[in-house]
């Protein structure tokens, strides 16, 4: 980085007026009927966090992978620092200092955190060397990483902090962020914000896309709103609230979510009895004693940070794990820890993994096989004497599209060339489509817009006021406090007694997330 | 200027068909070119190799010969590939499935029953099955690399076929030659035309139809594919990664049990030392180059068959080392897998950039 010292001083005055870095003419990209990107113009300057805003499926996502090469446009043009580029591949966009972050992680499992840094850098790095800057690159920048780690046993917080390192190592002069912090907690957030605001100091530019409309008002200088593939409008994202911001990228108002009365009491349809788990890998977080119960006609929240046990929790409420103790897990009065995934599915479960794209869908599989993969089981119809109905599955493909209001380019596509919005509403539409009895889903608004995430919130409260028990997993508190009835916390393993979501704060909860009650018991509370 | 290969953004169909074509052209020219090295005019060679087996009626029926084991046992790979599952050791249950679909010929000659094929046939099946058991269940059990274990069973099963027909089952009239009894006419599959052709292609015929169904049609093939794309989300399906080894297992073993015992039941009539040229290892090109596909590899599998008749024909006319067939058979498979790449990613001519300061 050659201009250090002519840093200018914050102020969105300076910022506006900063060296143009990359300005796009007219980018447009089809793809199959759809116009993902239509004459859309931009233009990025160093010392400036710029908002990419629209809702899920306005081509964000695709209009960034052009931006780094990743995507090649039908039509427009790219320059960088005032000269016309073409940037053909992601190494060319690495080699003119862009670096970028992907929504959906680009992470080999296998492989340790340095070994997958030393795959993006160019070749001669010492893998010693490479760890030694790693974690001097990631404790200057408050991101802290074991660089020894195997990915496979890490959280996707600390492997969004992968990304972001990695990105940071090539000293780029644009850093492209694909919803950064969906998957971050408050805490983790406030820290990458923290990176930013010393980026920008440094003279870097910043184009960051979010659906967190709060965080956009609060770090970004400006802002560049999207809808259906168009550039609608550009703003100073200070000057309006959230609300605005929200109607600028849907078109309309967004709907305050309706709670409706809570059904009178009713039996428990999902306890854990001292559900207790050893960890089942070097980098995995050990159960212990959780109980827990959910009545028909409540939702449940866990809060709780990253890593925490949240993802154990899920494999073993699912059955991808099943519980040492079958007493442990109780389903409408069966003890069913012993059960797998299609068992408890008959039982009447829905569950919705964190992780869409290889875990909750196979993204080389059609829409319409990824019904299957969930409901070959449950009697619906798809499997008769082994031979599968793919005209049912695609009939039923169909009505989930249109009931949550999946969009794609072309009729049931492969699971990856769906917007990340979109997926999560198709993997969520999937299970709510048959009304489940107990349905547990794991970060159910990751990377969705505000309005979709609004109708998937809405969906949740409305599944339970017909009876059923629904149990959410969610590291975000606006979340949690809108959907939850009552809300117990995770923390290393334990669980906090779940409590009325009316009589909780946020302090309190974010005490329990330190655990600072741990072991402590129900009586004790707080100071 | 460099050549760099770029990601597509979605997989390309049209590579997927045009890769082994492509492949095919690539070994074409290189084989003509080795051919002109050897000192051979190249076009009369490929002609010699490629096309003169193709002429005469017998030669056809030998293709059907060769094509059937192919092709049986790659179908059964077809599936060990597309879940992830690396059975690299058809050879051996091959050999195995041979040896005991011939335990009841050889050690009770005078069986001699409308019953006595069958039963050759399923215990043929058995064998292969329980050789293919060994490596899935070393891998279940402790986790061991089913590549290596089942490469390694073929060997052992290739010595213990070698000891047993110098040994215990050595034909008592047969002059002190190193090979079993000749089977009797019940334990024959009868020819289908008089020629050499026998009923063995059919079951090949047979194969390639219900694996297309299965595969296609049938939630056991919707496993597979899943299991193989993303084990993860196999899990959360609720289908057992455990169980899909073992089935792959079994069932390639299975057939290439059947493909063993067919052929020495059907062509050869009695076990001698070596059974094969190389079914075993040649039907993982067979599978690749018929993108794992049974369609495609009831292609592939005559595809390679003709490059054993032409290795002959080679050896014969222009006095080149059978080898040669090995040679066109590994240039394929590298070509194959080579083109590929190209499914996925796209080539690229990239001017080089300066290099910045922290890449000196
Ligand atoms: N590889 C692809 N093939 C076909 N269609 C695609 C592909 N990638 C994206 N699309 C389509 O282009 C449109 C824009 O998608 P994009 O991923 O850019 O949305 P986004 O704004 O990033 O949304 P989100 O907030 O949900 O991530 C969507 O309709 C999507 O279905
Ligand atoms: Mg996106």
């Amino acid at each position: 980085m050659q201009d250090h010292e002519t840093n200018p001083p914050p102020g969105a005055e300076t910022r506006r007026s900063g060296e143009v870095l990359l300005e796009a003419r007219g980018i447009t990209k089809q793809f199959g009927d759809v116009r993902a990107n239509d004459d859309v113009s931009l233009v990025l300057r160093a010392g400036e966090i710029h908002a990419l805003l629209g809702e899920n499926g306005a081509g964000k996502s695709t209009l960034v992978k052009i931006l780094y090469g990743a995507l090649e446009p039908n039509a427009g043009t790219l320059h960088w620092r005032g000269a016309p580029v073409r940037i053909s591949s992601p190494a060319e966009a690495r080699a003119l200092g862009i670096g970028m972050v992907f929504q959906h992680f680009s992470l080999f499992e296998a492989l340790t955190v340095a070994e997958n840094i030393a795959l993006a850098l160019p070749g001669g790095t010492p893998l010693r060397d490479l760890a030694k800057r790693i974690r001097s690159v990631s404790q200057d920048y408050g991101l802290a990483l074991d660089p020894d780690a195997i990915v496979a046993d890490l959280p996707v917080g600390i492997r969004q902090r992968i990304e972001i390192v990695r990105c940071l190592l090539q000293e780029p002069k644009l850093i492209i962020m694909d919803e950064p912090t969906s998957v971050l907690t408050p805490q983790e957030a406030d820290q990458l914000f923290l990176t930013l605001e010393r980026l920008t100091a440094e003279g870097c530019a910043i184009l960051y896309i979010s659906h967190r409309l709060e965080e956009v008002k609060r770090i970004c200088h400006h802002a560049t709103i999207m809808r259906h593939g168009k550039v609608v409008m550009e703003c100073d994202p200070a000057q309006e609230t959230a609300g605005s911001l929200a109607r600028l990228m849907v078109g309309s108002a967004v709907h305050d979510l309706k709670r409706g009365a809570q059904v009178a009491e009713s039996a428990p349809r999902l306890e854990l009895r001292g559900l207790s788990a050893p960890p089942d890998g070097p980098f995995s977080v050990a159960l212990q004693d959780i109980d827990l119960s959910v009545k028909g006609g409540e939702v449940v929240a866990i809060a709780g940070i990253a890593g925490n046990g949240q993802g154990e929790l899920f494999d073993l409420l699912s059955g991808e794990r099943r519980a040492q103790d079958s007493g442990a897990i109780v389903i409408d009065g069966t003890a069913s820890g012993h059960l797998g995934i299609t068992h408890r599915r008959r039982q009447g479960c829905g569950f919705v993994p964190e992780e869409r794209l290889g875990h909750g869908a196979v993204p080389g599989l059609r829409l319409s096989e990824n019904i299957v993969l969930t409901r070959h089981g449950t009697g619906d119809g798809l499997v008769r004497g082994g031979m599968l109905d793919m005209g049912l599955a695609r009939r039923m493909e169909q009505r989930i599209k249109s009931n949550f209001d999946v969009r794609m380019s072309h009729d049931d596509p492969e699971a990856r060339a769906l917007s990340g919005g979109n997926l999560q509403k198709f993997v969520i539409g999937r299970e709510l489509d048959r009304t489940p009895g107990v349905l547990v889903v794991n970060q159910p608004t990751w990377g969705v817009d505000a309005g979709a995430a609004a109708l998937i919130r809405q969906e949740l409260i409305d599944l339970s006021r017909q009876g059923s028990a629904v149990l959410v997993i969610s590291q975000d508190l606006d979340e949690i406090f809108e959907v939850a009835d009552r809300i117990a916390v995770i923390s290393r393993g334990h669980l906090s007694p779940a409590e009325p979501a009316v009589q909780l704060t946020r302090e309190r909860i974010g005490l329990l997330m330190g655990g600072l009650e741990e072991g402590q018991g129900k009586a004790h509370h707080a100071a | 200027m460099r050549l760099e290969l770029e990601k597509r953004a979605e997989h390309s169909r049209t590579m997927a068909v045009l890769s082994p074509l492509l492949a095919l052209l690539l070994t074409l020219v290189s084989g003509a070119i080795m051919f002109a090295l050897l000192g051979q005019d190249p076009v009369r060679a490929l002609y010699t190799f490629f096309i003169e087996p193709l002429t005469a009626s017998w030669s056809l029926q030998e293709l059907v010969v060769k094509a059937a084991p192919l092709i049986l046992i790659a179908v059964g790979l077809a599936v060990c590939y597309l879940s992830n599952t690396w059975n690299i050791g058809a050879e051996g249950q091959f050999t195995f499935g041979a040896i005991a679909g011939s335990l009841l010929p050889i050690m009770v000659p005078g069986f001699e029953t409308p019953l006595t094929l069958p039963l050759m046939l399923l215990m043929g099946i058995a064998g292969g099955m329980l050789w293919g058991a060994i490596p899935a269940f070393l891998k279940i059990r402790f986790g061991a690399n089913e590549i290596l274990t089942s490469l390694m069973l073929v060997y052992v099963a290739q010595l213990f076929l070698d000891w047993l027909v110098r040994g215990p089952w050595r034909d008592p009239e047969g002059f002190n030659f190193p090979e079993s009894r000749l089977f009797s006419d019940a334990a024959i599959l009868q020819p289908l035309a008089d020629g050499r052709m026998h009923v063995g292609a059919l079951f090949a015929l047979l194969a390639v139809i219900a694996m297309s169904v299965i595969l296609m049609k049938t939630l056991k093939g919707f496993e597979v594919r899943v299991l193989g794309q993303a084990p993860r989300a196999g899990q959360f399906a609720g289908f057992s990664r455990n169980k899909m080894v073992l089935f792959a297992f079994l069932l390639s073993g299975g057939l290439a049990g059947l493909a063993g015992i067919s052929e020495v039941s059907g062509s050869i009539n009695q076990l001698t030392p070596v059974i094969s040229p190389g079914y075993g290892f040649t039907a993982i090109i067979v599978a690749f180059l018929g993108r794992l596909n049974p369609i495609g590899i009831f292609i592939a599998g005559f595809l390679l068959a003709l490059s054993y008749l032409g290795g002959e024909a080679a050896q014969v006319s222009l006095g080149l080392s059978d080898k040669t067939t090995r040679v066109f058979q590994g240039m394929l498979l590298f070509y194959v897998l080579a083109c590929d790449t190209l499914i996925l990613y796209r080539i690229r001519l990239t001017r080089t950039f300066a290099p910045s300061g922290k890449e000196a």
